[in-house]
């Protein structure tokens, strides 16, 4: 069903190669009809690509009049950077608990739903629309509930004796983004995993049963390793909406603090590009970012195509 | 109304597939062509260059006077019946008739005329304003045809239009598209890969196989002088045995084998021509085993073993003999119900 | 599965519930904030039913916003997302059509590279090119612009491969028998693609409206008149006052996530069959 289905992966496993049987003859209409879509990526995705690799050779001194090349030595001094490998450290965190957090619940969610047949489609309207909540929003509404002073979920664990303030702690900090990115993103992972879940035959469950396998048991030696192509697609899918997608979240709330314990990797480039104007370690963070994110969209496209016959 | 002249043609694929090798046909004004051969013999390539729908690697395509290699097939004045249907989803039937029409320019008065007299011909009147997936199969096709109608063109092209439906329907609509043929006078071109079919519609068939006319003929010349072991094999219901000369001599010819055209090595008997009780022309007798008897309504399968040799035999009978499987089954054949063959060479030696 | 087990499912409406809460819990709070008054807020401990200052709130945030944290009436700025969101989903879908419809049916030279080019997008999210996309759109004299807001966001290949995946699936015989009937490239595109592809358009527009909407990043930092704010944008600077008003940041919350919450409501088949299909 839906994106299990070999179906939709084929068109990539055999990317660009096919077209129709037979085609249009054409001088001039194809090139007319993608100019649009070329134009506008080559003026505002490639050549600023490349102005951000180029950039990232450069560094400016200190009154910004004079740019030098300096070859890699940029990245270099990344690594060498305190902060930038703090970073880097933070954004691994932030992106395993989020990843794990959102999944988790998910999965409760939709293997839970999953046995139901009458309430099915009424739980599953409550539980995919946060998907339309931008992650800015979730941000200030969770930044809301956990308000120090305001606050709902302060007040109630001030009752158990723990005192909240995400603007001291740094690991409370980490926990209000973690809850504010995971929380959006249950329902993106529930509509997959229900999908994933109904896409394994009854069959197999039924005859699992008659083997004499409890649920539970039905659960982690059947289903679960069946759900591994979506699991394994979420993983990845996650890790890239968590290192890229709450840039929103982290700038409307923390913004990277307390001393810097938020500061994930795409905030940094933003705040060291646009409000230190560091311009040329901004743009070799952003490198970096770009090597990252073609790593993951290669994992993806070439596991989650191969294992989709089984 | 045009004839259709095919001059060389051949049909070369990237990566040196020879999909088709070197046809020379002439379809006359009117006449209605079956292209029939086994999957992959290149019939619908055929058909398709004839459309317009793949190009030409040599050889020269005319429709009427005109050569029409390089044209659009928009421009050649054909229309198609695809084995698929192909009718668009989102449009009503009349809509789906009205497109072809409405490209070209006609107005909607002319249009509308064609649209009614076409679905008047093929007692598709009342469907004018559904959508295809209202339709069944049948009705589908003849929609399909219905589009061919209206556009009037000098060729009907039909790519196996009958295979998607079931036993019944096929006959039924093998019929209407002949007598369709015989009034409209529109010379046709129709694939198929069912020798029975290409039998019944046909004023000449065209038998292919890998890409190269195996034989070219009435349906009649073919079934009765097949030019090849392919064409025997393939024309007729239950196929022609093939049998040794060295086999039936040791059996006892009677010398009735003699005067094969030089070369033959090999009969071929159609399980018709075999029969149970002798005839008084001069024949052979042979022996066999009774495997499997098929009854088939009004005619029966005997499925036998050659005495002496492991081969398998079929023969036709009307009715059903009293015969038992199991037991020995003696059968007679006629010497004009030869056909010479030679195994090499696979053609028909002879004249 | 034919197993009785009541107490089974109890749990499983308990944990559903629980589930349904959890996912609930802020945008209830955040309805509740906004229908009370800024001191009720301060309180210290955060109520829990809804109080008597509601029609107060929205009015004034729709009307007035809250100027000096520098966000303009709230009005104004769904305004503006409308705009952008609009002009994102309808940008993205008709350049989306006409490069798959290019790359499918046509064969030319470079049509790899072509592919290719497009198919980067895919791997250079906004925040990646973030500070020389700004440069560009800023030598352009972009900025501060519903052009600026959207233009450089309607490029990204998810659709584009949709449609291709999409059309790729149509049978041959249509564009045969669309051939034969004297349909040139444009008229097939136009009578015979579009209409089989309604459903996939609605679906995504779904998907790229919400995207569109939700835009934060891009929205902050290239607009500085306050004319061109967007509403997600716009309540970031509201919340970094010193002291915001909360029960103003809660009205404008709530009015920033409807018009999406709305769609997916309404269109939820559609909207789940965009997402699963849009994904790779």
């Amino acid at each position: 069903m839906l994106f299990i289905d070999a179906y939709i992966y084929s068109p990539f496993a055999e990317l660009p190669m096919q077209t129709k049987r037979m085609t249009y003859p054409g001088r001039f209409l194809p090139y007319a009809l993608l100019a649009p879509q070329v134009i506008v990526t080559l003026i505002f995705f490639i050549w600023p690509a490349g102005q951000a690799l180029y950039q990232s050779l450069l560094r400016e001194d200190a009154f910004g009049l004079k740019t030098t090349f300096v070859g890699l030595e940029n990245f270099a001094r990344l690594f060498r950077d305190g902060s930038y490998l703090n970073s880097l450290s933070v954004t691994a965190v932030f992106a395993i608990g989020t990843t794990l957090l959102s999944m988790t619940v998910a999965l409760l969610m939709a293997s839970t739903v999953n046995r139901m047949i009458r309430s099915r489609s009424t739980y599953t309207t409550l539980l995919v629309w946060p998907y339309a909540i931008a992650p800015a929003l979730a941000g200030v509404l969770w930044w809301f509930i956990f308000n120090p002073s305001i606050g709902i979920v302060p007040y109630m664990l001030e009752m158990v004796g723990y005192r909240w303030n995400h603007r001291n702690s740094g690991s409370d900090a980490m926990l209000l983004v973690i809850f504010a990115a995971a929380w959006k993103q249950i329902s993106y992972n529930f509509l997959f995993f229900l999908a994933g879940l109904q896409s394994i035959p009854q069959s197999l469950i039924e005859a699992a049963s008659i083997d004499g396998a409890s649920p539970t048991k039905r659960f982690w030696t059947i289903i679960f390793p069946l759900l591994t192509p979506t699991t394994f697609f979420l993983l990845v899918v996650n890790v890239v909406y968590a290192m890229f997608d709450t840039f929103a979240i982290i700038h409307a709330t923390t913004a990277g603090g307390p001393a810097q314990a938020t500061n994930i990797l795409v905030y940094k480039v933003y705040a060291d590009g646009f409000v230190g104007l560091n311009l040329g370690s901004s743009a070799a963070q952003s490198v970096i970012l770009m090597v990252i994110v073609v790593a993951l969209t290669m994992i993806q496209f070439r596991f989650i195509e191969r294992r989709v016959n089984y | 109304m045009a004839s259709i002249t095919l001059e060389g043609l051949k049909k070369t694929y990237s990566g040196d597939v020879h999909a088709v090798k070197g046809i020379n046909l002439q379809i006359e004004d009117g006449e209605f062509v079956v292209l029939v051969g086994p999957s992959g013999c290149g019939k619908s390539t055929l058909l398709r260059m004839v459309a317009g729908l793949e190009t030409i690697t040599e050889g020269t395509l005319k429709i009427g006077d005109r050569v029409v290699n390089k044209l659009e097939p928009a421009e050649r004045d054909i229309a198609m019946v695809f084995q698929n249907y192909a009718l668009y989803p989102h449009m009503t039937v009349y809509n789906n008739l009205a497109y072809g029409l409405k490209n070209r320019g006609f107005n909607k008065e002319d249009i509308e005329k064609r649209v009614r007299i076409a679905a008047k011909m093929l007692e598709i009147e009342e469907f004018l304003e559904r959508k295809p997936r209202k339709l069944s199969g049948g009705q589908r096709q003849r929609v399909a045809m219905g589009r061919a109608l209206v556009r009037d063109p000098a060729a009907f092209l039909f790519d196996e239009p009958l295979s998607n439906l079931d036993a019944k329907l096929r006959v039924q609509m093998r019929v209407e598209i002949k007598q369709l043929q015989r009034r409209l006078k529109t010379t046709s071109l129709y694939v198929t890969h069912d020798q029975l079919e290409a039998m019944t519609l046909g004023d000449r068939l065209v038998v292919l196989n890998a890409g190269q006319i195996e034989q070219v003929g009435t349906p009649m010349e073919i079934y009765a002088r097949p030019a090849s072991m392919f064409v025997a094999g393939f024309i007729g219901s239950p196929a022609m045995n093939m049998l040794p000369v060295d086999y039936l001599n040791e059996q006892g010819a009677n010398g009735l084998l003699d005067n094969l055209p030089d070369g033959t090595d090999v009969v071929g008997i159609r399980p018709d021509d075999m029969h149970l009780a002798p005839p008084t022309a001069p024949h052979l007798i042979v022996d066999s085993t009774l495997a499997l008897f098929e009854a088939a309504g009004a005619e029966s399968h005997l499925y036998v073993t050659l005495a002496d040799s492991d081969q398998p035999t079929v023969i036709r009978v009307s009715g059903q003999p009293p015969v038992a499987e199991g037991e020995t089954l003696r059968f007679f054949v006629t010497r004009d119900a030869l056909h010479p063959f030679n195994s090499a060479t696979g053609k028909r030696t002879g004249d | 599965m034919v197993e009785n087990r009541p107490w089974a499912n109890l749990i499983a409406h308990i944990v559903l519930i629980s589930g349904v809460a959890l996912v609930v819990f802020p945008v209830y709070v955040a309805i509740i904030a906004s229908t009370h008054s800024l001191s009720g807020l301060l309180q210290g401990t955060l109520p829990l039913l809804p109080g008597g200052h509601g029609i107060e709130n929205y009015t004034r945030m729709w009307q007035s916003g809250v100027s000096n944290a520098g966000a303009p009436p709230a009005a104004l700025m769904l305004w503006n997302s409308f705009i952008m969101a609009m002009a994102i989903t309808v940008g993205k879908l008709s350049i989306s059509l006409l490069s798959a419809f290019a790359i499918v049916y046509f064969r030319f030279r470079f049509r790899m590279f072509f592919f290719w080019v497009i198919f980067v997008t895919l791997m250079l999210p906004v925040e990646v090119r973030i500070i020389p996309t700004f440069q560009v759109v800023a030598d352009l004299k972009m900025l501060n612009s519903f052009a600026g807001l959207s233009i450089p966001l309607i490029a990204s290949a998810t659709a584009t491969f949709l449609f291709r995946q999409f059309f790729m699936t149509i049978p041959e015989e249509m564009l045969e028998a669309a051939r034969v009937d004297g349909a040139g490239p444009l008229k097939f595109f136009k009578d015979i693609l579009m209409p089989l592809s309604v459903t996939n358009i609605a679906a995504l527009f779904v998907i790229m409206f919400i995207y569109g909407w939700n835009q934060y990043l891009w929205p902050l930092i290239i607009t500085t008149d306050p004319d061109y704010y967007t509403i997600v944008m716009g309540i970031q600077r509201m919340t970094s006052e010193e002291n915001p008003q909360w029960q103003l940041v809660m009205a404008a919350v709530v009015m920033a996530a409807l018009p999406p919450v709305l769609v997916i409501l309404f269109m939820q088949r559609l909207f789940v069959k965009g997402l699963t299909e849009t994904e790779k």
